[in-house]
């Protein structure tokens, strides 16, 4: 399969809006990119820590289940019975230490081995498989699984790069930090969009859209286009880091600067201000990092409220965005109970998050049909570089740059 | 008030619960509780799980109050109109100086072009005490069912 695009230019500041509706895209997408040299997000380590836990997730559209295997390590594989193609785990999650498929009953181990099949011989020596039936080439299909830093990530492609390297050096920070001292799993938090799914990918490049978009950030100050802050990315500009410094602007002068803009910045005042203190955990200063990791993952701190969020692919109009909230181990009660009341900030029903539901929608709706191209050059066109400040949409087209790459699609002398 | 006024007087504070939220008068919705109230929408998910975040958690009053003005002034989301159903109220009897009340709810949605679909359906598990013979939410959870949320989750359910 092939595909040609038309991009007006080479830097990503013009992109077609068919690559968001049509179906051939997605197909290929779904080849090269979920299962092309990508490590996807699969979970974290602290949501299956026995021997034998297990969870189902989503690369794209496979299904794949992430387990803890009898030797500690953790091990993925496609949830595909490798006889008639039903899916083996039927539960979200649990523990176990073979995965029985209610079919026809074949059995895997945590590695996706086949380890049994009833009737192998028949009864009484009539059925059952033919003598040169190898089970050993009927196992279910693993994909590579790195854990950096308890969070897991699995590839399908022989070729990807370790994970490090993958990350880059930004990355490997961010999610450092904040897997700094062993999690405790909060809770999950679950919503369809329909919309495409690189519009999601996109609206967590755009650092543009945040104060704008988002009035709730503005009018309490966690997150001005005033602050210091900018976005960082790697080295081929595939994932990125946005990030802000919490109290670094003048009061007067951000109301005055949205003022100017038409943005209301000082309409409301809370009742009860304890939703946005900011209790410092990390050696720096920053109150809102917000990371994204190509193809399908991103990673948050704003103020206390910790979690992922894993993109879940569900066919070219729309995905699934799962968020997974964690706090510390060693969080006290008032700490854990701070951080549950700070998860009103994000998720399906975040004061500061519901919007992009809305803005992803609406984009996906109004260009169906539309032989047109969107526009990306805030921040400037040409070279994909970090941006010390926030009214940017660069990293954006950092993604569509790796996306083209992998796709096959790259225009010439394009920009990466 | 004898007993049998009280379970008439809460069956008739959740219908207009329901109804302050489908007329879009979220403002008297805040009037069904009463100051200490604790309003959350949580999974059936993280319920089973023992896990303790929810959708939307309201400690108080005044965050529920901070909610209805945010929602009006500065979130943006799906132009929609809400229809709840609930099903019997459960009033499981006065417990120390609560009533105890379970009611199972559906709510659909209809978009601006008339367009509507079931968003969302479980069960309201409340306290309801009585506040100078009217009756209020002092403990109101929203369990649901199909925590999967389409689209987002903006105004209260």
């Amino acid at each position: 399969m092939s595909l040609h695009v038309d991009w007006p230019r080479n830097d990503y500041s013009r992109v077609p809006y068919r690559l968001y509706h049509d179906p051939e895209v997605y197909a290929l997408e779904q080849e090269r990119i979920f299962k092309g040299p990508t490590w996807s997000y699969l979970c974290l380590e602290a949501e299956i820590p026995e021997l034998g836990d297990y969870l189902t997730t989503w690369v794209g559209d496979t299904p794949v289940v992430a387990n803890r295997g009898p030797d500690g390590a953790v091990y993925a594989f496609v949830n595909r019975c490798a006889h008639r193609g039903a899916a083996v785990c039927r539960e979200a999650r649990g523990n176990t230490r073979f995965h029985t498929c209610i079919y026809h009953r074949w059995s895997y181990d945590h590695a996706g081995k086949l380890r049994g099949i009833p009737f192998f011989r028949g009864i009484g020596g009539e059925g059952g498989m033919d003598e040169d039936f190898d089970m050993s080439r009927h196992g279910l299909r693993p994909l590579r699984v790195a854990c950096f830093e308890g969070v897991v990530f699995g590839t399908f492609a022989d070729t990807t790069e370790p994970i490090e390297t993958y990350l880059g050096a930004v990355l490997r920070g961010h999610i450092g930090r904040l897997m700094s001292r062993p999690l405790r799993i909060l809770g999950y938090q679950r919503q369809r969009i329909e919309g495409n799914w690189k519009l999601y990918l996109e609206n967590l490049r755009d650092t543009y859209h945040a104060s704008l978009l988002h009035e709730f950030l503005v009018t309490f100050g966690l997150d001005r286009a005033t602050q210091k802050g900018g976005v960082e990315m790697d080295g081929r500009h595939r994932h990125n880091l946005t990030y802000a410094h919490v109290a670094s602007d003048d009061e007067q002068a951000a109301r005055a600067a949205y003022g100017r803009q038409r943005v209301r910045a000082d309409s409301l005042t809370l009742r009860d201000p304890s939703l946005l203190e900011f209790r410092r955990e990390y050696p720096d200063d920053r109150n809102l990092a917000i990371s994204t990791v190509f193809p399908n993952a991103a990673f948050q701190q704003l103020n206390n409220s910790l979690a992922t969020r894993q993109v879940q692919t569900k066919g070219i109009d729309g995905f699934d965005l799962v968020w997974t909230y964690f706090g510390y181990a060693d969080d006290g009660e008032d700490m854990t109970a701070h951080r549950l009341r700070q998860a009103n900030l994000f998720g399906p029903g975040g004061l500061v998050s519901m919007e992009d539901a809305e803005a992803i929608e609406i984009a996906h709706r109004s260009t169906r049909r539309e032989d047109a191209e969107t526009v990306v050059e805030v921040g400037g066109k040409g070279e994909i570089s970090d941006r010390a400040y926030r009214v940017n949409d660069v990293p954006v087209r950092g993604f569509w740059s790796y996306y083209a790459e992998l796709m096959g699609i790259e225009p010439e002398g394009a920009v990466r | 008030m004898n007993s049998i006024e009280r379970r008439l007087a809460i069956a008739d504070l959740f219908a207009d619960y329901v109804a302050c939220l489908d007329g879009d008068r979220l403002e008297s919705w805040l009037e069904c509780f009463v100051e200490g109230c604790v309003y959350c929408i949580i999974s059936r998910e993280n319920l089973r799980l023992g896990l303790p975040l929810a959708l939307l958690l309201c400690e108080n009053k005044d965050m529920l109050r901070d909610r209805v003005v945010s929602l009006r002034a500065a979130n943006e989301y799906r132009v929609h109109t809400d229809k709840h159903l609930v099903g019997s109220v459960r009033i499981k009897g006065p417990k120390e100086d609560a009533w105890a009340v379970e009611a199972d709810y559906a709510m659909f949605q209809t978009d601006a072009e008339g367009n509507g679909s079931l968003y969302s359906f479980g069960t309201y598990e409340s306290e309801v005490v009585f506040v100078e013979e009217a009756p209020k939410l002092r403990s109101h959870r929203v369990v649901v069912d199909n925590w999967n949320i389409p689209h987002m989750l903006s105004t209260p359910i």
